[in-house]
């Protein structure tokens, strides 16, 4: 019941930002493992690095209030997923464009 | 002296371009080339030897003169290889012998070597000869001569296999390459004993008379004898395998299967006698430090000589005949060195080594370019194809004679002189040797003969090209007298060997430098022309004309006569050798071993590798969701060992 009281009145736990983030963390462990479409395991990988996000930002709210360490290094994060996300779909293009596939069980022919 | 560089370096320089270019200029281009370099240098050695022997005088004594001298290695304070030009008496005339007979070969070698394939390969391989026995004779230290004492190997090696289509001549080349590499092998134990305990390579601190160098191996003994007597006898078995001394003497006659000029330079009168000029080289170390290396010298000269000339006996190849006799020859220059003193009249025998050396170049060249010519007539070496050839080659006849008569040792011919010597130094030696030596210059007479009078007189040469001569070869043509080319070079030895007997050698070349007067000894000289006279007359009677003698001789004496054609034998022992026992139980086991247990240790490494990889690449299977897995896996294992242990 604290909980509740607190949230409702606006004192929201660090536990709970943490627990959100470790669930879309797995969310997307669990995407990335199970999905078949490359986009679909791309879109996982944004959700892991999304979590990460949130760990850095919710701990230097919590942990080092008046310090702004942990947001920069959400913003450069996103920055980089955003550059990784284009050279990713480069990539997935040109592989649908030689394979007419995105599925990523297709891809083994480099194992050898 | 600075220009005899130049004697080393033209036929180098010959060797280099006439190799190079090989095929690409006509045959005619690289003889001339050959021949040209050839005559410059044979002019510069006359020229060396004059100034040398006119203006080198000091007190009476000639001195050793270095034009040329640098360091090249250095290996420790003392020991340093270097590379130079050391002139000396017997230095200065084996430069006059090499490039003498060397320009005869050469010249020679234009018409008998005609049209042959590889013309060119032939004359670069002459010059690179040559080039090393230069270098060989002219060393100033023992480890220049080493080298080009390999140098001279490998030449002689390339000009015996020089027809390498044929099977017997690579098989007659790897035999004498191998055999005198055996013999060399102990000339490098031998230099490298010595210069260990003597702490020097070079001639002129090791031949000094009153040297000090030795005073460092006093007292050193290996198995019962001194360590320099080991050294001096290992530099001594690489001079008896170059100078084919009994029992390495087995690949000289093999080594008649190259081009008979090859044969007249090489193998008679230039390389073989290496050897010999080696000891004469070590003479006053051998004769100060080791003299019973140098009896030894004198008796497996010995031997060798009565052994060689046995053989000689019987030989029917031309060729071969004429290479045991040089072999026998050698000899003698090996025995006049063994009972040789040092001073004055003791000094005889070195003198007489030295002397025979240089007649006998002259004249068994003479008699292997005219055996070359009768060969190149009758195109066989064979003596039952040949006989009654006087009346179609004069000139070979006339100086094959002249040849014969001075190897017999008939006086004014050059050999008698030299022989004499050889003769009276070793009856002062001991009366044992003087009895063997004489007796082997009576076969020596009679085997000269018997191929004298075997190739030009005998039966007549017609009758038998009629039978034999038109279907075997295809050429049915009566044999002719050879072209200028050939017949120069024997007309000039046959004139120096009429003449060289005159020169007053003892001036020149003696043990100590200082004058020697040649006398000679009235006794041995006429028992030896006497003995060398019968010789002639049994040969004469047995082969001027067809007889039946021989075949008879050769019933009555049966066994020897069949031992002494197959040469005692002495090839089937060191075949017995090899092959039975060194080859079965030593080198098959060993072969064993490492083709079964090393080379097996590392077929199973290699094995092992690929089996593990083939059962483990399923691993790898290219799916990334796969591996994205047991990555995840592995995180938590390891967080998991983090937290709980």
């Amino acid at each position: 019941m604290d909980i509740l009281n607190n949230i409702l009145a606006g004192q929201v736990p660090m536990e709970l930002y943490l627990g959100v983030s470790l669930i879309m963390f797995f969310a997307g462990v669990y995407g990335f493992l199970s999905r078949r479409s490359m986009l679909m395991i791309l879109i996982s990988i944004e959700l892991m690095l999304n979590a990460a996000d949130l760990n850095f930002v919710t701990f230097n709210r919590y942990l080092f209030p008046g310090q702004l360490e942990g947001f920069y290094f959400a913003l450069f994060t996103i920055a980089i997923a955003a550059c990784e996300t284009a050279v990713a779909i480069a990539i997935i293009i040109n592989i649908y464009r030689n394979l007419s596939s995105v599925e990523v069980g297709n891809l083994d022919q480099m194992k050898e | 002296m600075q220009y005899t560089l130049l004697i080393l370096v033209l036929p180098l320089l010959s060797f280099i371009v006439l190799g190079l270019v090989d095929s690409k200029w006509k045959p005619k281009v690289a003889g001339t080339i050959g021949t040209v370099v050839l005559g410059i240098i044979t002019a510069l050695s006359y020229l060396t030897a004059w100034e040398y022997f006119t203006t080198a005088k000091i007190n009476g004594v000639y001195e050793k003169i270095i034009p040329m001298h640098m360091e090249w290695i250095r290996f420790t304070e003392f020991l340093h290889i270097d590379l130079g030009i050391l002139l000396d008496p017997i230095s200065v005339m084996m430069l006059v012998v090499i490039t003498t007979v060397s320009f005869m070969v050469n010249i020679y070698s234009l018409s008998y070597m005609h049209g042959e394939k590889g013309f060119q390969r032939y004359y670069a391989f002459l010059s690179l000869f040559t080039f090393s026995m230069l270098g060989l004779v002219v060393a100033t230290n023992i480890f220049q001569m080493y080298i080009f004492w390999e140098l001279v190997g490998v030449s002689s090696f390339l000009l015996i296999g020089f027809y390498y289509t044929k099977p017997s001549a690579v098989a007659a080349a790897k035999k004498a390459f191998i055999v005198t590499r055996f013999a060399d092998l102990f000339f490098l134990l031998g230099i490298l004993v010595l210069s260990f305990y003597t702490k020097t390579f070079d001639f002129g601190i090791l031949t000094a008379e009153h040297t000090t160098v030795f005073a460092g191996s006093a007292g050193a003994t290996f198995l019962g004898f001194g360590v320099i007597s080991w050294a001096m006898a290992g530099i001594f078995i690489g001079g008896a395998g170059k100078s084919a001394m009994f029992p390495l003497q087995i690949w000289l006659p093999d080594a008649m299967e190259g081009p008979t000029p090859v044969s007249a330079l090489i193998h008679a009168a230039t390389m073989v006698v290496a050897g010999v000029f080696l000891v004469a080289r070590f003479f006053p170390v051998y004769y100060f430090q080791t003299p019973e290396v140098l009896h030894g010298v004198a008796y497996i000269g010995a031997f060798t000589a009565l052994f060689a000339a046995v053989i000689a006996c019987v030989q029917t190849d031309i060729k071969r005949v004429l290479a045991f006799s040089t072999i026998s020859q050698i000899a003698f220059m090996m025995v006049a060195l063994g009972v040789s003193g040092y001073e004055g009249h003791e000094g005889t025998g070195f003198m007489a080594s030295m002397f025979h050396l240089f007649t006998h170049a002259m004249f068994k060249a003479l008699l292997f370019l005219g055996a070359g010519s009768v060969i190149h007539a009758v195109h066989s070496n064979e003596i039952k194809d040949m006989g009654g050839l006087r009346k179609y080659m004069p000139i070979t006849n006339w100086t094959f004679l002249i040849a014969c008569l001075a190897i017999a040792g008939i006086p004014p011919f050059s050999g008698f002189f030299s022989k004499d010597e050889i003769l009276s130094a070793s009856y002062e030696f001991s009366p044992y040797i003087g009895g063997i030596m004489t007796f082997v210059a009576a076969l020596t007479a009679f085997y000269m003969f018997r191929l004298y009078y075997s190739i030009f007189w005998g039966k007549d040469y017609t009758v038998k090209a009629a039978a034999h001569g038109h279907d075997d070869h295809g050429h049915g043509h009566t044999p002719h007298e050879s072209p200028f080319a050939m017949a120069f070079p024997l007309v000039f030895l046959a004139t120096v060997t009429c003449f060289a007997g005159f020169i007053p050698f003892g001036k020149l070349v003696s043990s100590t430098g200082a004058d020697y007067i040649i006398h000679i000894d009235s006794t041995v000289a006429i028992m030896s022309v006497v003995i060398a006279s019968i010789s002639i007359l049994v040969a004469t009677l047995m082969y001027r004309k067809p007889s039946a003698t021989p075949d008879k001789l050769e019933k009555t004496f049966k066994g020897l006569h069949t031992a002494a054609s197959r040469r005692f034998y002495i090839d089937e022992v060191y075949l017995f050798i090899t092959k039975k026992i060194i080859f079965n139980s030593v080198s098959r086991p060993l072969a064993w071993f490492d083709r079964h247990i090393i080379d097996a240790t590392m077929d199973g490494f290699a094995n092992t590798t690929q089996w593990v990889s083939v059962r483990i690449k399923g691993v790898q299977s290219g799916q990334v969701q796969q591996y994205a897995y047991v990555f995840l896996l592995g995180t938590l294992l390891i967080a998991a060992l983090v937290f709980f242990i």
